[in-house]
């Protein structure tokens, strides 16, 4: 080990060429934790540093990778009418799904980290670990066709614009993922939004869906897979199956209730998340795993997570009660969506995604323990209201989530001011206390004090 | 919220969600799942009507007044009569502070149990930085080659000219030290074989305060009272609120403060006299509520005492001030004394001598015998570790590995310190230290299993960031104080912030632990002091 790190230490440019030295300093402290010893202050430090911290929320996504590069191919196959089962053409599904997923995570982090590497150099610290969660979580929150340029993009205004003009990780106001999320739903509103878009490769040519041609990276597996006698994807073109919308159940529960969801998928189907959407946020079972992960090992603070699961139950059940009790098939779409009950509205859409993963962020969440649960219950409960009562788009959570952030210091202020105005009253009834024992103690003559010399 | 100390409230929620759900389910009585989701739906309900039925009669034998000694009369154990020691049968009548947050850091190395006697150690000193509030130069009052007596004033402080600081041991003034900028950092005395002290006349029992102060100040005791906020040496122009008396460490490694007074028990209630006649107000003992039996402590009369029990910084006197009663600017000055302290005052009012003499731990993993000593303040480090042969890698401090001072085997015990730690460098870097952390370290992270005692090192663990803090400060700080917040109001000299958000409870100490827990490596404790420092300079 000696031999490695000596080895590695050969490499180490001067500091003239800041870019170098900084991008060396950031492989070097992901290859070794460094020899610097403390100074000053304590003397020993918790094991936990913030690479580690990060590592944790990446570890707890790993799952959703998994699932999610393999939904891609099923849905894409589905749509298609091909491998209905889960297992059939496994080995399309998966190369279909890589094929679509890597070079989604290869731009994030080539152009986020590339970012943070010129900023790091021109501001001459070392590079912070923040993109390590952010370029984990980009990812799962694309729709699986997003065209990388976008993406880029998107991920160039989140991270400058969101994080490093205001000083870097442990700085920023918003959450980096969700802006870079949010930039891509309002820039490029027209084609992000409607039905298609979450399932990958399919084609719209006027109101007629086409599964879109295979390209070279496909044909190349085809050739491995021929050889070895397996199924291969073919030419592609073929058009969809009969009946195929590509609605995601959100999208229909906000035309038609939970009736209309039900025409298209089962509920177990919804709630482990073999339903298009966006690359990682279906599964619940598999985000609930994510979600004990880090809430047992305090990464994420429970209590956004708890508070944003009664604030969702709570705003489900006002919208239920809102809705007319005996739907009819004239009753408003609205209406339907409102009377759907809390625990199905809760594994449709990203929800569980977004309170666990993003709401959690420790900088732009609030924070203090009360702040937590008010700005985790908040969440939730804003989120359900635009999810359900905004017309344009079943979903809400990125805008809520964002909304939030911004509101955090200011449910902070407020806590840090009822702290202040506590300590004080505190103070004044222990200095009462502190009277009545005065009273009994001058009355004991054993104890000489000034007061009776 | 008591009626959450059962899991009932939550249970029903979760089984109406349950029931809920299944009464929209269109699901076919073949379905295995549900079965299994009815299944636990009714254990659930069976549960919750057992449940509500106890909870019914906790509240009804309360109410008729059969649950007189508020034990459980409930069937089911209570969650935190399950998950915490219990509290021992003496504390039944006593004022207890029980405190969830904290860490006790499990290092190898803990000081044995006795005393040893016998180590000789030759060289002593005063070190004038171990005294906050001073100016940098003080006024000397002796040379090398002077001859003290135990008492003998050394120097004092140019502003505060009537505090004087006195030797420690009687014996010959050999070096005088200087530091940064020529302040003076030790004034080294050879220790004479036969110890002798200055002698004293003591004021009458019933000495006005006045008198009291005066005598105190001029025989160098005076140094034992420190002022809080700022923890400063006192003021002796302000009459303090409160006096306070910590009579436990729970420091990493700490000595055991059960040792310094085993034989001196009178002395250290001569000494709590004392300082009863110094205030109007209380003097308040802080004592150990996890030791099984009452300790020589519990017997000391004419203070007020208050048991706590909890991990790390419990023993701290500034988490016990804030559980009892708050310190603060101008009428709510309070001073603290540590058991020495007392113990000095307990000599010097009965018999007549100024003595410094105290019970130290040696302790730290590179030890071979970690244990108690008996010596003075300011012992020279190398001389107290003269039996173990250590390597060039390892780091001595004068206190503990939170707040300790970092000296070579040259430098001095400080005035207030009970400990010397001894740790070993972590100069290396680790290969994935940070993914796959292989060596032993110490973390409150539940990511990091501490499965039993492990020799430190000085390693950082990680660099420095900008404050990315989860919740780890509020898992180790037993004080209804927001300490993010406040270190940043600090950064940017909100003064309104600092005052409001509790500066003034505060000194290093007591952030120590939420520095050693930080992520983001922040250093705490520094930010703190210069905090404190334009707190003082302002007001």
């Amino acid at each position: 080990m000696k031999a490695l790190h000596d080895f590695v230490k050969k490499f180490e440019p001067d500091h003239s060429n800041k870019l170098a030295h900084t991008t060396y300093d950031a492989f070097y402290t992901f290859l070794f934790q460094p020899d610097t010893v403390t100074k000053g202050g304590v003397h020993i430090t918790d094991g936990m540093d913030l690479k580690r911290l990060m590592v944790h929320v990446v570890l707890a996504l790993q799952l959703l990778y998994v699932f999610g590069t393999w939904n891609i191919g099923h849905q894409h196959f589905v749509a298609l009418g091909q491998y209905n089962g889960f297992l059939e053409g496994f080995h399309l599904k998966i190369i279909y799904g890589l094929i679509q997923i890597l070079p989604i995570f290869v731009v994030t982090h080539v152009v986020g980290l590339g970012i943070e590497f010129i900023y790091a150099a021109r501001k001459g610290h070392s590079v912070e670990e923040g993109f390590l969660v952010s370029g984990a979580l980009i990812p799962l929150i694309m729709p699986p066709d997003i065209p990388l340029v976008w993406l880029a993009v998107s991920i160039i205004f989140a991270v400058v614009l969101g994080k490093e003009a205001f000083g870097g990780t442990g700085m920023n106001i918003w959450n980096v993922a969700l802006l870079a999320r949010v930039f891509i739903f309002f820039a490029y509103p027209t084609t992000i939004s409607g039905d298609e878009v979450w399932v990958a490769g399919i084609v719209k040519e006027g109101t007629e869906f086409y599964g879109a041609t295979y390209g070279w990276a496909h044909g190349f597996f085809d050739w491995i897979f021929s050889g070895l006698g397996w199924s291969t994807f073919g030419e592609g073109g073929m058009a969809v199956a009969d009946g195929w919308t590509g609605a995601t159940p959100l999208g229909l529960a906000a035309k038609g209730g939970w009736d209309a969801v039900t025409q298209y998928y089962t509920e177990s189907q919804i709630f482990w998340g073999n339903i298009p959407g966006s690359i990682g946020e279906s599964s619940a079972p598999l985000i609930i795993i994510g979600m004990i992960f880090l809430m047992v090992t305090r990464i994420a603070d429970y209590r956004v997570i708890v508070g944003g699961l009664i604030g969702f139950m709570v705003g489900a059940l006002m919208l239920n009660a809102i809705a007319p009790p005996v739907l009819t098939d004239d009753t408003p779409g609205i209406f339907q969506f409102m009377a759907i009950h809390p625990l199905r509205q809760m594994i449709m859409g990203s929800f569980l995604f977004a309170i666990t993963f993003m709401a959690t962020d420790p900088v732009s969440s609030a924070d203090t323990p009360t702040g937590k649960w008010i700005y985790g219950f908040l969440i939730a409960f804003i989120g359900i209201i635009i999810r359900v009562l905004n017309p344009a788009y079943p979903e809400g959570w990125m805008l809520s989530i964002l909304l939030m952030n911004t509101f955090a210091p200011l449910i902070d202020h407020y806590v840090y001011q009822a702290n202040v105005k506590r300590r004080v009253k505190r103070t004044a009834a222990m200095a009462k206390q502190r009277d009545e024992l005065i009273t009994k103690r001058i009355e004991n003559p054993e104890i000489v004090s000034p007061s009776n010399v | 919220m008591k009626s959450f100390q059962r899991p009932a409230g939550l249970l029903s929620l979760l089984m109406l969600a349950a029931i809920t759900l299944q009464s929209q389910a269109d699901v076919g009585g073949s379905n295995l799942v549900f079965y299994g989701i009815t299944a636990l739906a009714l254990l659930i309900f069976f549960f919750m009507i057992v449940s509500v039925a106890d909870n019914f009669m906790v509240i009804e034998s309360k109410a008729k007044g059969i649950d007189t000694d508020e034990t459980n009369m409930g069937l089911f154990p209570r969650l935190s009569d399950l998950f915490s020691a219990k509290k021992a049968d003496y504390l039944e009548n006593e004022h207890v502070v029980t405190l969830k947050k904290g860490y006790d850091i499990p290092l190898e190395g803990e000081p044995a149990g006795s005393v040893d006697d016998t180590l000789n150690v030759t060289r002593f000193a005063v070190n004038p930085p171990d005294y906050y509030g001073l100016m940098p130069i003080p006024k000397m009052e002796v040379e090398v080659g002077d001859a003290v007596k135990a008492g003998d004033v050394i120097f004092f402080d140019k502003k505060l000219n009537r505090i004087k600081f006195a030797a420690p041991v009687s014996g010959e003034v050999i070096a005088i030290n200087r530091g940064l900028k020529r302040s003076i950092a030790e004034v080294v005395i050879l220790a004479d074989k036969e110890q002798t002290s200055r002698k004293y006349d003591l004021p009458a029992a019933d000495a006005s305060r006045a008198d009291l102060v005066d005598f105190l100040l001029d025989s160098g005791a005076w140094p034992v009272f420190r002022q809080r906020p700022y923890n400063v040496v006192a003021d002796p122009d302000v009459v303090p609120r409160d006096i306070f008396v910590s009579t436990f460490s729970t420091a990493p490694l700490a000595a055991d403060l059960k040792l310094s007074i085993a034989g001196r028990e009178e002395e250290f209630q001569t000494g709590i006299d004392v300082l009863n006649r110094l205030t109007d107000g209380l003097v308040y003992l802080g004592l150990d509520g996890r030791e099984p039996a009452p300790t020589a402590f519990s017997a000391v009369a004419n203070a007020e005492k208050r048991y706590f029990r909890g991990a790390h910084p419990a023993g701290n006197v500034g988490v016990q001030i804030h559980h009892i009663h708050p310190a603060g600017p101008g009428e709510n000055t309070v001073w603290t004394v540590d058991v020495n302290g007392v113990l000095l005052l307990g000599e010097l009012f009965k018999n007549g001598r100024y003595s410094t003499e105290r019970v130290i731990a040696l302790s730290g993993a590179p030890l071979s015998q970690p244990r108690h000593v008996r010596t003075h303040a300011g012992a020279n480090l190398g001389e107290l570790l003269q039996d173990d042969s250590l390597t060039d890698n390892v780091r001595i401090l004068s206190g503990d590995v939170l707040t300790g001072t970092q000296k070579g085997s040259e430098g001095f015990l400080e005035f207030y310190r009970s400990q010397v730690t001894v740790l070993e460098e972590g100069n290396e870097a680790e290969i994935f230290g940070w993914l796959l952390p292989l060596k032993p370290r110490a973390s409150i992270s539940p990511t990091i299993p501490t499965l039993s005692k492990f020799e430190a090192t000085t390693n950082t663990h990680g660099e420095k960031r900008a404050f990315v803090v989860n919740n780890d400060y509020e898992q180790v700080m037993p004080m209804d104080i927001y300490t993010q917040q406040l270190m940043k109001s600090i950064m940017v000299n909100d003064f309104e912030s600092m005052e409001g958000l509790g500066i003034y409870e505060l000194v290093e100490e007591d952030v120590a632990l939420a520095e050693f827990a930080c992520v983001s490596k922040q250093p705490l404790q520094q930010i703190l002091r210069e905090g404190l420092n334009t707190m003082r300079e302002q007001g």
